[in-house]
């Protein structure tokens, strides 16, 4: 209940467990996801600590099974297997080259032999034996081959060859070629250049018969060895694939395992080697959940004794835990980007999961847009799992805060309303207030003369009937959308709007850090800071607030209605001398009292602390003085040590409260002015949504010819296309970024320090989705 | 023109916005977000009353009217009224 508004609170707690139960009892609090182990040995480094050779083993075991997604395989008797299977193949592969390369030979070669036996003789008649060489060389090879034979024969040769086609089994272009040589002896000199070359020969026949059984032979071998492969190759495929069936779940227990090493790293080993001391951080709400769960690890390594717990009470800092959903954990996440909580402040978030849509819509403000990023919300959080299996890091950013995407389109269809902005179009529900008629005679002072003679004219609400005296009842007059001056109204209300929210936002983020002071029951600070800041800022500020309000509320003529943003400066500046109009009747008295009023904060912001202090250490220091005097010198070495801290301690002091005096005054001026943004984006938004119209949609819905539908349906495309990159995509980063600015620096510096660090526990729930070790 | 009143959107929206941000938390189911959403609803109740409220008194008394163009201001006098 409580735990969200503040981290919850948490106890250091000591367990002694017995070695064997250590894994198992870790193993458990991993699952459980709830205790941070403390490390126990802060100074040692990483490869001094007691498990580090297992730390080791278990990164080796996950740099294989990383690749084992191409051919190393973890366990021995698989990793043989495998090897086995891909020599296997690569011999088998080889013999059908070889086999192919004849099968070929075979066929061209027999054209030689024919064209070698019918054709003419001249050239061989003379001798002997012709001897031939017939084999297969690389195609860039050939020439060269061809140039050497010509040297060493000196052309008492004759050689053949042909290009193979390329087959689809090979990638490389061969050819096949004979040479015909007289003599026997010169083989041996033929068959060292084939090696030199590494060409490969192969026997051939030499009449066409046999050679026709020689390629019927080679023609079943390849048949055969076609059949080995395609067998040899699914082997490999079904392990491979059942191997990679238990991948994911080895690679989860290697994880596991070296988390829990890790772990072990982090803990005290007992002088008998029998017992583990572990110091762990733990929220005292979840104390009976952790005992559970080392109950139950111990059960399960069957040893008697049962783990304890030992809750200790220390001085250290305990980390900060929000427990969140998957609904808060992202605003939680915004929040702790900007600082860590300290421990047990006002944790913002629960108010950030309302002011931060809500800001973000206001500078957003239209209602078509937000109905359009309600619907890619809602698409998100129907499809999450989906997106996550992408793995994409930009789409897990977007899934990760599809609640915030929802909540800011939901917020945005309202401000749109308000605005009456939707893809910058009005809505007219109730009938605008402003009459047209009523300028004209005999109400009003124009004629139809005046309205051919001019081209703009512009309403005047003094003229009976042309306001209707009271405003349109849901947001902006539909009026406004069509009128010259859209912008001067638009201006001056949205600046007025964004001042208004600023101090509110502003007050709010004071009144939390009265709640600080409450908690921690530092009541000094709620009269020592706490009512200067409100008072400071209310004097000020939210008299500012009133003015604006109560200028829209009360009925004034135009040309003396006094300029609000004069009014302050000549309040700041004490000066009543221009007779510019007072608001009412009482306006120099009461500002004059504000003025000092916010004046004599100041110091008393400055000083009143810093002399508080200054003035109960003088107090501490008689009293120390005085049991100096009493028990004699014990004291005296302190005493010397206290006062040369206590004398720095002053100036720090001071120091320190001067800043933040200066920062918080100076800080009110500057955040109220910083919260214009909310106009200015507003403004930017509806009019790039304006120009998207006018520009682009209008000029084809303007076209009256019969292309008009084409063109439109093009135009329409872009139109699409520009309003979700630029309406949605950057202004909603834009305004996204300026409402985080807004609640990061000017909400947050009135009462978060943020300065805490975040409870990281071991479990292994987060380790697998985030898909790192925890470390 | 159509004449409204000032009071009855007044009363309307404020109340509607009370039952959400004072009514509605008496009814939310207990469980561990109770606080959580009492504090959304309160917070979204005063956020949405306020801008509410900002825009209508913004214009409850105009200093200066629209300007419009003649061809608008022909078309307003024979359409709207």
């Amino acid at each position: 209940m409580d735990s969200f508004f503040r981290s919850e609170e948490m106890c250091l707690v000591q367990l002694f467990f017995q070695t064997e139960s250590a894994h198992n009892c870790i193993d458990e609090l991993g699952h459980l996801g709830l205790v941070q182990f403390k490390d126990l040995h802060p100074g040692t480094a990483d490869f001094q600590r007691r498990f580090v050779k297992e730390v080791k083993k278990c990164e080796e075991m996950e740099r294989i099974l990383r690749k084992q997604l191409y051919f190393v395989t973890f366990f021995d008797k698989l990793e043989q297997e495998l090897k086995e299977i891909n020599s296997n193949r690569d011999t088998l592969r080889q013999n059908f080259t070889q086999l192919t390369e004849i099968n070929h030979l075979l066929h061209m070669t027999d054209d030689f032999f024919v064209e070698g036996e019918a054709g003419s003789t001249i050239e061989m008649s003379s001798s002997s034996v012709h001897s031939f060489v017939a084999g297969v060389i690389k195609h860039e090879r050939f020439p060269a081959f061809e140039k050497i034979l010509w040297r060493l024969f000196h052309g008492n040769f004759v050689l053949r060859h042909a290009e193979i086609k390329p087959h689809q089994e090979e990638n490389m272009e061969k050819d096949v070629f004979v040479v015909f040589v007289q003599g026997d002896q010169v083989r041996g000199k033929i068959r060292k250049l084939c090696d030199g070359f590494h060409a490969s020969m192969y026997p051939c026949p030499n009449n066409a018969a046999a050679r026709k059984e020689m390629r019927t032979n080679v023609n079943m071998r390849m048949e055969d060895l076609r059949l080995v492969l395609k067998r040899t190759e699914e082997f490999r495929v079904t392990t491979l694939t059942a191997a990679a069936a238990n991948l994911r779940e080895w690679t989860a227990k290697v994880k596991k395992m070296k988390a829990i090493y890790y772990t072990l790293n982090l803990c005290n080993i007992d002088i008998t080697q029998k017992l583990i001391i572990a110091e762990i951080w733990c929220p005292v709400s979840d104390l009976s959940s952790v005992h559970a769960a080392l109950i139950k690890g111990s059960e399960q390594t069957g040893s008697s004794v049962t783990p304890i717990m030992n809750r200790i009470h220390t001085q250290q800092t305990p980390p900060t835990f929000n427990r969140t959903n998957v609904f808060t954990s992202g605003f939680q996440n915004i929040i702790d980007a900007y600082g860590v909580g300290d421990y047990q402040e006002i944790n913002p978030a629960p108010y950030t999961m309302v002011t931060f849509p809500f800001l973000f819509a206001v500078m957003f403000g239209d209602c078509g847009h937000g109905l359009l990023m309600t619907l890619l919300a809602v698409w998100l959080i129907l499809h999450e799992e989906h997106f996550r299996k992408l793995k994409n890091e930009l789409v897990d950013m977007l899934v990760s805060g599809r609640y915030i995407i929802l909540l800011m389109g939901i917020y945005s269809i309202y401000t749109g309303l308000i605005y009456n902005d939707c893809f910058s179009k009005s809505f007219n529900l109730f009938g605008s207030s402003w009459s047209v008629r009523h300028m004209f005679h005999p109400q009003g002072p124009w004629t139809n003369e005046t309205l051919h003679n001019s081209d703009y004219l512009q309403l005047d609400p003094l003229v009976s009937g042309v306001y209707s005296g009271n405003p349109y009842p849901f947001g902006i007059d539909p009026m406004w959308n069509i009128a010259l001056n859209k912008l001067l109204f638009l201006n001056s209300y949205k600046m007025k709007m964004s001042v208004i929210i600023g101090v509110v936002h502003m007050l709010f983020g004071v009144m939390l850090s009265l709640g600080n002071y409450i908690f921690f029951r530092n009541f000094k600070d709620v009269v020592l800071k706490f009512i200067p800041e409100l008072v400071f800022m209310l004097s000020l500020f939210g008299y500012l607030t009133f003015l604006i309000l109560y200028k829209w509320c009360v009925v004034i003529k135009s040309d003396s209605a006094p300029s609000i943003l004069l009014l302050f400066i000549n309040m700041m500046f004490f000066d009543y001398s221009s007779n510019g109009a007072m608001l009412y009747k009482t306006q120099k008295p009461v500002q004059i009292f504000l003025v000092v009023v916010a004046g004599v904060m100041v110091p008393w912001l400055l000083f009143a602390k810093p002399l508080l202090m200054y003035r109960e250490h003088k107090q501490s220091k008689l009293v120390n003085h005085l049991i100096r005097i009493i028990k004699g010198t014990l004291l005296q070495q302190k005493y010397q040590n206290d006062k040369g801290v206590c004398m720095e301690n002053m100036g720090d002091i001071f120091v320190y409260q001067g800043i933040h005096t200066i920062e918080y005054c100076l800080g009110c001026i500057s955040n109220t002015a910083s919260y214009l943004r909310l106009w200015a984006l507003s403004l930017a938004h509806a009019e790039l949504s304006e120009v998207l119209w006018k520009m682009v949609l209008q000029v084809a819905l303007r076209v009256t010819s019969g292309m008009g539908s084409v063109l439109l349906a093009v135009t329409f495309a872009t139109f699409a296309v520009l309003t979700v990159t630029i309406l949605l995509v950057m202004e909603g980063l834009s305004a996204f970024l300026h409402a985080l600015r807004l609640h990061w620096v000017e909400f947050q510096n009135k009462f978060y320090q943020g300065s805490g660090y975040k409870f990281s526990p071991l479990s292994f729930d987060k380790m697998f989705i985030t898909g790192t070790t925890e470390e | 023109m159509v004449s409204h009143s000032l009071a009855l959107p007044m009363i309307c929206f404020t109340t509607l916005w009370a039952l959400v941000g004072i009514v509605a938390p008496f009814f939310v189911p207990k469980g561990p977000n109770r606080g959580v959403v009492i504090t959304s609803l309160i917070l979204t109740a005063v956020c949405c009353w306020l801008f509410w409220l900002i825009a209508i008194l913004a214009q409850a008394n105009p200093l200066f009217g629209p300007q419009l163009k003649n061809e608008t201001i022909w078309y307003l006098r024979y359409f709207w009224e």
